[in-house]
């Protein structure tokens, strides 16, 4: 076993974990939230998550058809992508919820939990029926922009991507935007009070439909930003990729304590890490004998073990707020 | 009066179009003689698995003739296995079941084409494989599987041998993909890229497709000098985007899954320069394919993928067959064991290369190719240059 070789690569390790726990965290967002007002969990979040990445794709292939990619700047073109990755993932979310689940409202948990399972499947074929029929393509990729590729070197081992500090920074700016709308505004009040109970909430006048619909806007523009943030940092997309980062984000919101806005965070990033030192470390810690392949087995084994001594999730009784 | 007219002239039209060609079939087909294929027409791998379909469809259309003089229609029923062992076995099932169906042309995927076989093999129905090349194909010695293509012990062993001898590297790093075809192909590279004295400094296996970052991270610390990636290219392109982006300076290789132009689509100039060991050359590379390459693409608007000639190549000899076996029962509908026998006799001047079977359904010479991407544009995909041909003979059935 290479020793030095180990620790050589422990910054970069703890880098990309954290990269990816930041992603997790963003669409865990969408489980969580939807989860603390509703106790239901929406299973389409992983489509509404693809969703943003194929409207930022979308946009950029177009800009550079139009020449757009070169001229303007490229923090620029981030700002547009999210915009409008969050705009079509949130009213999206808004749209499912109204079709898909108010109906269902009232009945037994697992009938709104089977109709979310169908629109999941509904949206990824929808959207390979649409792309198939306007690009007649089924992996599409996000076109790159030099700038956001410059990396920065720290030492010879380490360097981190602007795109990277980019997915770090904007993840913490709504990390911190959402928690200032739950905790510090009238709004968020007004959805925590819907959480806590819908009828007494409602006698309080509060439009509980608006509320919940409110949720499910915010959860979907995560997705949505979520989306953009995971197509410019690995840049391949089709849609089905939703299906294993919804899953993870779903479990990082668990993992959290699901219907808790810090836990959904703290959920990602320690999933992201786990998976991440399991796939760079596995190999080299075990000769060879077990493989980065066994990465998820790693983190989900952590996890269980996590689970069994805190059920709630880490952070499911410290902190009582529901969102 | 006139409206009468036009209504009676247009029912007696439409009865007849009703009619006439069932009259016309009754009197001259003795029936119907239908070639499936099996490929992946819808996801990731769609490109690579139409071309198989597309190449079976222009071989029917011009090799038909003979056997619809001797009264039977020939019939192409394209089937989707999605790259999936569990789709293509369910698709088997029903090509079994369809008397019809005397031969099938696929698939894309060795995982995909094994334990299909075995279903085709319940019934002794002719499979001839223009791209599987993993060794399990033919080493189960079937009557009834055969294929045009080269085998991924003695493409592995290509690959090795360039790295050693052309590119003269020191030391590799070696990722596959976990399935039959990729973690096949990669093992025989890393052996006998370990016994010509390359140090293989990591094995890998990753289902991953979008986030490789925990993989490069200690490739790029180890600094290899090869990476070898058993894979397909849906899977491939973006590890070696991301590897590129993170300042791996590795060189990149990889066997003939790589062989798509949405390799460059997807990664771009990450990958120019790189070479890929290939049982199927582009279609350049073949002389007698030239008018092979201007029909199809004057009926189906674009360049052949790789496979469609092997594609073509396999459904004519099926055809071959099918037209000798038919002659010899007197014009009488064949079994498919039969068909199975006859396809392994028969000797066939293809597109890619003369066939002829040995005793497990291997071709006895298969030509090898070393590629190198010439462009990242994917437009340019058929401009790759051949930088190695190699003709090698399939290793004898291990007893």
């Amino acid at each position: 076993m290479d020793f030095q070789l180990l620790i050589a690569i422990f910054p970069q390790v703890l880098l990309d974990g954290l990269i990816l726990g930041f992603m997790y965290a963003l669409i865990a967002l969408g489980y969580t939230m939807v989860y603390g007002v509703l106790e239901f969990i929406n299973f389409a979040h992983s489509e509404i998550f693809v969703v943003g990445a194929f409207v930022g794709v979308e946009i950029l292939l177009m800009l550079k058809a139009t020449g757009g990619l070169e001229v303007l700047s490229p923090f620029l073109i981030l700002l547009l992508l999210l915009l409008a990755g969050m705009a079509v993932s949130g009213l999206l979310a808004v749209t499912v919820e109204r079709v898909a689940y108010r109906p269902l409202r009232g009945t037994p948990r697992l009938i709104p939990l089977i109709s979310a399972i169908g629109v999941s499947f509904f949206l990824q074929d929808a959207i390979r029926f649409v792309e198939s029929i306007w690009r007649n393509a089924f992996n599409l990729v996000y076109p790159t922009m030099d700038q956001l590729n410059h990396r920065f070197t720290l030492t010879e081992t380490i360097d981190i991507s602007v795109k990277s500090i980019v997915v770090i920074v904007v993840a913490l700016l709504m990390l911190w935007g959402l928690h200032l709308l739950v905790n510090r505004t009238k709004l968020g009040k007004a959805i925590r009070a819907v959480a806590e109970d819908q009828a007494t909430a409602s006698l309080m006048g509060i439009n509980v439909n608006r509320m919940i619909s409110l949720t499910f806007l915010i959860g979907g523009a995560m997705g949505g930003a979520a989306g953009v943030l995971f197509g410019v940092q690995y840049s391949l997309i089709n849609p089905y990729t939703g299906f294993i980062p919804g899953l993870k984000a779903f479990t990082a919101a668990v993992l959290g304590g699901i219907g808790n806005i810090p836990g959904a965070m703290l959920g990602g990033l320690v999933l992201g890490l786990l998976e991440a030192f399991a796939a760079s470390y596995m190999s080299l810690l075990t000769g060879g004998a077990f493989g980065a392949e066994y990465k998820d087995i790693f983190a989900f084994s952590v996890l269980i073990l996590i689970l069994i001594f805190r059920p709630k999730g880490l952070l499911g009784e410290v902190v009582r707020e529901r969102a | 009066m006139k409206t009468f007219h036009i209504r009676t002239a247009l029912v007696i039209l439409a009865a007849l179009a009703l009619v006439l060609p069932v009259a016309f079939t009754d009197a001259q087909m003795k029936g119907t003689i239908k070639i499936a294929t099996q490929s992946p027409l819808s996801g990731g791998q769609a490109a690579l698995g139409e071309g198989i379909k597309l190449g079976t469809q222009l071989a029917i259309e011009q090799k038909k003739g003979p056997i619809e003089k001797l009264g039977f229609k020939v019939e192409l029923v394209p089937y989707d296995d999605q790259a999936k062992p569990d789709v293509g076995v369910a698709n088997a099932a029903n090509i079994i079941a369809d008397k019809d169906i005397l031969l099938v042309v696929g698939h894309l995927n060795s995982g995909v084409a094994i334990p299909s076989s075995e279903k085709y093999k319940e019934v002794q129905l002719a499979m001839v494989s223009p791209a599987n090349t993993n060794p399990v194909v033919t080493d189960r010695n079937y009557l009834n599987v055969s294929r045009v293509c080269g085998r991924d012990d003695v493409q592995g062993v290509v690959g090795a041998e360039f790295a050693k001898n052309t590119l003269k590297v020191k030391s590799a790093y070696v990722i596959h993909d976990k399935t039959t075809y990729g973690q096949g192909v990669a093992e025989f590279f890393r052996d006998d890229a370990k016994k010509k004295g390359i140090e293989i400094l990591g094995f890998e296996g990753t289902e991953e497709k979008s986030n490789f970052d925990p993989i490069i991270t200690p490739i790029k610390a180890k600094n290899p000098d090869l990476i070898y990636f058993g894979g397909i290219y849906d899977q491939a392109a973006p590890f070696f985007k991301q590897a590129r982006e993170k300042g791996v300076k590795s060189r990149f290789m990889g066997p003939d899954g790589m062989d798509s132009s949405d390799l460059t689509k997807i990664a771009g100039a990450a990958v120019k320069g790189m070479y890929y060991t290939s049982v199927a050359g582009p279609v350049s590379v073949y002389p007698k394919a030239k008018k092979f390459a201007q029909d199809y693409k004057a009926k189906f608007k674009k360049d052949p993928e790789p496979f469609a000639a092997q594609a073509y190549d396999s459904a004519a000899l099926g055809l071959a067959a099918i037209e000798q076996v038919l002659k010899a029962a007197g014009g009488k509908l064949p079994s498919r064991e039969q068909v199975s026998v006859a396809v392994r006799k028969t000797k066939y001047s293809g597109l890619t290369t003369n066939i002829e079977f040995d005793e497990k359904g291997d071709p006895k010479k298969a030509l090898y190719f070393v590629l190198q991407v010439a462009s990242e544009d994917p437009a340019k995909w058929g401009e790759n240059k051949e930088v190695k041909r190699l003709e090698i003979a399939a290793p004898p059935l291990k007893k």
